[in-house]
């Protein structure tokens, strides 16, 4: 059960009483900033298979190519770090296209290969 | 694609060469406002915009030189038949009317889709959003808008669990606007909290980069909470989280649009609850966009008391501001909206804008009084909101059922949504980002370990489909059975020779029947399953009752299907009446010095209509050179018989408003038979007009011809000279 609770807007208002409009305007905004900051941290750090999924679609596969690449991402364990790291990781050991490394992966499974690479590239942004 | 009015949309040539259509433009269009000192007709207004190269205006424009003021918000309708085929007819029809922001609700369960659909699979209470589906859309808006002439806004979801992917389809198909909002998923769809932000964030920056409008959806907080009026508070907080979430991920405020609704309805004192949230929220957004929507928490099945509550939801519009009008159809109470009823309800919207024009000119604010100390306390209550979110955490707050609590906060009624952290769907595939992580794509959101030195992120795979669309893939079609040309297929077996009517679907048969019984409710509601029985309507269902009166009587409203078809050939249409050119009317009328008598005739006092007939100054039988004698109202059939001998008038014309016990009918017979006796029927021409009146009704009479409502003093003229002169 969610807490119950009486108005007590006449109480708790003591502190923004004085406040000017503008005041109270920018304490609105501030807080609010402060509430979805951890938020922002949240996303910037992590992915999930729609993004990954998402991913895979700007780089030129069809939803149904797309689906089965990030299946087979996550089921392999290696969401973590991009559909995007395999597929490079594949175009530089195979010297191949985007396309052909992802389609690559989805026929032959060769996610072992893909995962293998990259590893050391420069994590610079 | 080049539409004719006269045509009907074909969905043939919408399918053909899908898979290389492009859309002509991406992100969100305004309107264009009307340049200062620019005339309608007649008047200047305040709040409107270019008007449309075509388009129905309101039934009274034909008093005002047929004028189609379009105001200066965009106006949504909503549409979701469940068919885009079926969709697309109806978005031509609601564009014609004014609405230029055409929002597809998805079908039932896409949110919990964990993926992009394709093909063209039915849908329920809205369609499947594919790329398929979009583009065939898209398609049809194009050519819709070049018929109105004026851009036309699409619209739909990027909301669910497969958020960033539908970002990605829509900024590559040409969507203009969509509903993302990461709270609304966690609160009304259950998805995983933490999934539905990190997806979000994403979604939001591809959003941008498509120049895509963000709509919110803090509204449905007050379609769900017992008592809507009691959590504008929060409805403020969750605005506001949105907003900042959104800037944070790179939307420009400009993108992004705060759905806002007036949240209560009469009885309530409408206005007074209203009004000072409307202001507070505009106060605390002045950089965002507004998106006025209609209430529908209150919404029950009567019709008229939806359009009034929405009337008044447009008054706080133009009392405070609006960049989008939305609409709700008044039917969206009782079923899935009818296509007649968006078309409704973007009326309404457009009347009462229109209506409203300047209104802001002689009406300001009193923020002196009440309104300025409810505004102040609405803003210092959502403050306290966010003091208690931003001790607890805003996870955590979601956990203790901090949303939708119906108590005005800071009261708590312990009645909130609560959602655990490790729940709902999607949870546990949130996964961290490793070192090594990299997206080689553009308008990616967050740590993106991309190799040095490239110019954009994609350079790496030689270009995204942002950059090169010619890389996107485009399926047809996944289902073999349910898919549009199989529904196709169905409908073309009927023929074009075959109508039906339709409310939803092509040829749907659903017809509806007002009827008013002497009876009480429960005899009534029976009385009408017994009549549309006998009618023998197919599925009948009582939609709505109203009691007039306990024992006097029932107004009931019921709907069933027509089983049959009306083929086209055993119609017997009205005739259509051939103008003749002003030049020729003129012309015989000088030469044959041609004189009418008019009156309206009976105790009947109605004037309007017949001096509109007559009069110079409205195109009437004047302006041709006829000599009219126009006689008055309640003019006994005697006089007007008398006055046309007196005056040698070849013409009686005759108007009969009121139709109370036929009296129309008995007039026209009278002045028929009096003429007669009175040997002068040979050589005149009597003619009668009302609103009630029809051609064949009049000939019936006796009369040589009848003019019914929206008969322009041309028709008349024109039948005058056809017959004077022999070719009638």
């Amino acid at each position: 059960m969610s807490l119950q609770r009486p108005d007590d807007f006449e109480t708790r208002r003591g502190h923004l009483k004085e406040l000017t409009d503008e005041e109270l305007q920018a304490r609105f905004w501030a807080l609010t900033r402060e509430i979805v900051a951890p938020l922002e941290e949240l996303a910037r750090t992590h992915t999930t298979p729609s993004i990954e999924r998402s991913v895979a679609l700007r780089m030129g596969f069809s939803s149904v190519e797309a689906e089965a690449l990030v299946a087979g991402l996550f089921e392999h364990g290696l969401g973590g770090r991009g559909i995007g790291r395999m597929i490079l990781n594949l175009m530089q050991s195979r010297g191949c296209t985007a396309r052909e490394a992802g389609l690559a992966l989805i026929t032959t499974q060769c996610w072992e290969e893909a995962a293998k690479g990259g590893s050391h590239a420069p994590a610079t942004k | 694609m080049r539409l004719q009015p006269n045509e009907k949309l074909s969905l043939r040539e919408i399918l053909r060469d899908l898979d290389k259509y492009r859309p002509r433009r991406c992100g969100w269009t305004w309107r264009k406002p009307l340049e200062p000192g620019r005339r309608l007709g007649p008047f200047e207004f305040r709040e409107c915009s270019e008007p449309l190269a075509a388009s129905v205006p309101l039934p009274a424009a034909k008093y005002f030189d047929n004028i189609d003021p379009q105001p200066d918000c965009v106006i949504t309708t909503e549409i979701a038949s469940g068919r885009f085929e079926d969709d697309i007819r109806r978005m031509r029809m609601a564009a014609w009317h004014g609405a230029d922001h055409i929002m597809v609700i998805r079908t039932a369960g896409q949110s919990h889709f964990d993926g992009l659909i394709e093909g063209t699979p039915e849908g329920v209470g809205g369609v499947p959003i594919t790329r398929k589906q979009i583009r065939a859309t898209r398609k049809a808006l194009d050519a819709i808008e070049d018929e109105v002439g004026r851009p036309i806004n699409f619209h739909s979801y990027v909301s669910g669990l497969a958020g960033p992917e539908i970002a990605v389809l829509f900024v590559e198909e040409g969507v203009n606007g969509a509903h993302q909002d990461a709270q609304y998923n966690v609160l009304y769809r259950n998805i995983n909290m933490v999934r539905s932000y990190v997806d979000a964030a994403e979604a939001k920056r591809i959003m941008a980069h498509g120049g895509i409008l963000q709509i919110d959806g803090a509204h449905n907080a007050n379609a769900t909470a017992r008592q809507a009026w009691k959590v504008m508070p929060e409805l403020l907080v969750q605005h506001a989280i949105n907003c900042a979430f959104s800037r944070l991920a790179g939307m420009p405020p400009e993108s992004i649009a705060l759905s806002t609704v007036p949240p209560t309805a009469p009885p309530a004192p409408k206005l007074f609850l209203d009004l000072p949230y409307a202001v507070a929220l505009r106060d605390l957004f002045p950089r965002y966009k507004m998106r006025a929507q209609m209430n529908t928490r209150y919404m029950e099945s009567d019709l008229d008391e939806a359009t009034v509550t929405h009337v008044l939801d447009t008054l706080v519009s133009r009392l405070t501001s609006a960049d989008i009008q939305s609409t709700i159809t008044p039917d969206e109470g009782r079923n899935v909206p009818w296509h007649y009823n968006n078309v409704r309800a973007v009326n309404a919207a457009k009347q009462t804008l229109v209506g409203l024009d300047g209104l802001r000119t002689f009406v300001k604010l009193d923020r002196g009084g009440p309104l300025g100390r409810i505004v102040r306390e609405l803003k210092e209550r959502a403050v306290l909101f966010l003091e208690e979110i931003r001790d607890r955490g805003y996870f955590r707050a979601i956990e203790d059922g901090h949303f939708v609590d119906s108590g005005f906060y800071p009261e708590r009624a312990g009645d909130g949504i609560s959602r655990p952290l490790d729940g709902g769907v999607g949870a546990g595939t949130v996964v961290a980002r490793a070192a090594d992580y990299v997206a080689p794509v553009c308008a990616h959101f967050g740590d993106n370990h991309l190799p040095e030195g490239l110019e954009k992120p994609c350079d790496c795979i030689g270009g995204c489909t942002l950059c090169d669309p010619s890389k996107i893939v485009y399926i047809d079609e996944l289902d073999p059975e349910d898919n549009v040309e199989v529904r196709l297929a169905r409908a073309e077996a009927h023929g074009p020779e075959e109508i039906r009517p339709e409310v939803e679907w092509a040829g749907d048969g659903v017809v509806v029947l007002n009827l008013m019984f002497p009876e009480e409710e429960r005899v009534a509601k029976a009385a009408a399953m017994k009549l549309a029985e006998k009618m023998g309507l197919l599925d009948p269902l009582v939609i709505h009752t109203r009691v007039m009166h306990p024992a006097e009587g029932t107004y009931v409203e019921l709907k069933g299907i027509f089983p049959g078809a009306i083929r086209r050939d055993e119609l017997v249409l009205e005739k259509e009446i051939e103008r003749l050119k002003d030049s020729e009317i003129e012309e015989f009328v000088r030469t044959h010095q041609v004189k009418a008598v008019a009156a309206t005739v009976g105790n009947d006092e109605h004037s309007v209509g017949l001096r509109e007939i007559i009069d110079i100054k409205h195109g009437g039988l004047e302006k041709f050179g006829f000599k009219c004698t126009y006689l008055g109202t309640s003019v006994p059939l005697e006089k007007v018989l008398d006055a046309a001998v007196e005056t040698g008038a070849q013409v009686i014309l005759i108007s009969t408003i009121i139709t109370h016990n036929d009296i129309h009918r008995i007039c026209m017979r009278k002045l028929h038979n009096l003429a007669v006796e009175k040997g002068i029927r040979e050589g005149r021409l009597l003619i009668a007009g009302g609103t009630q009146v029809t051609d064949e009704m009049a000939r019936e009479c006796g009369m040589d011809a009848g003019f019914g409502r929206g008969t322009k003093g041309h028709d008349v003229a024109s039948f005058i000279v056809k017959s004077l002169s022999g070719r009638a």
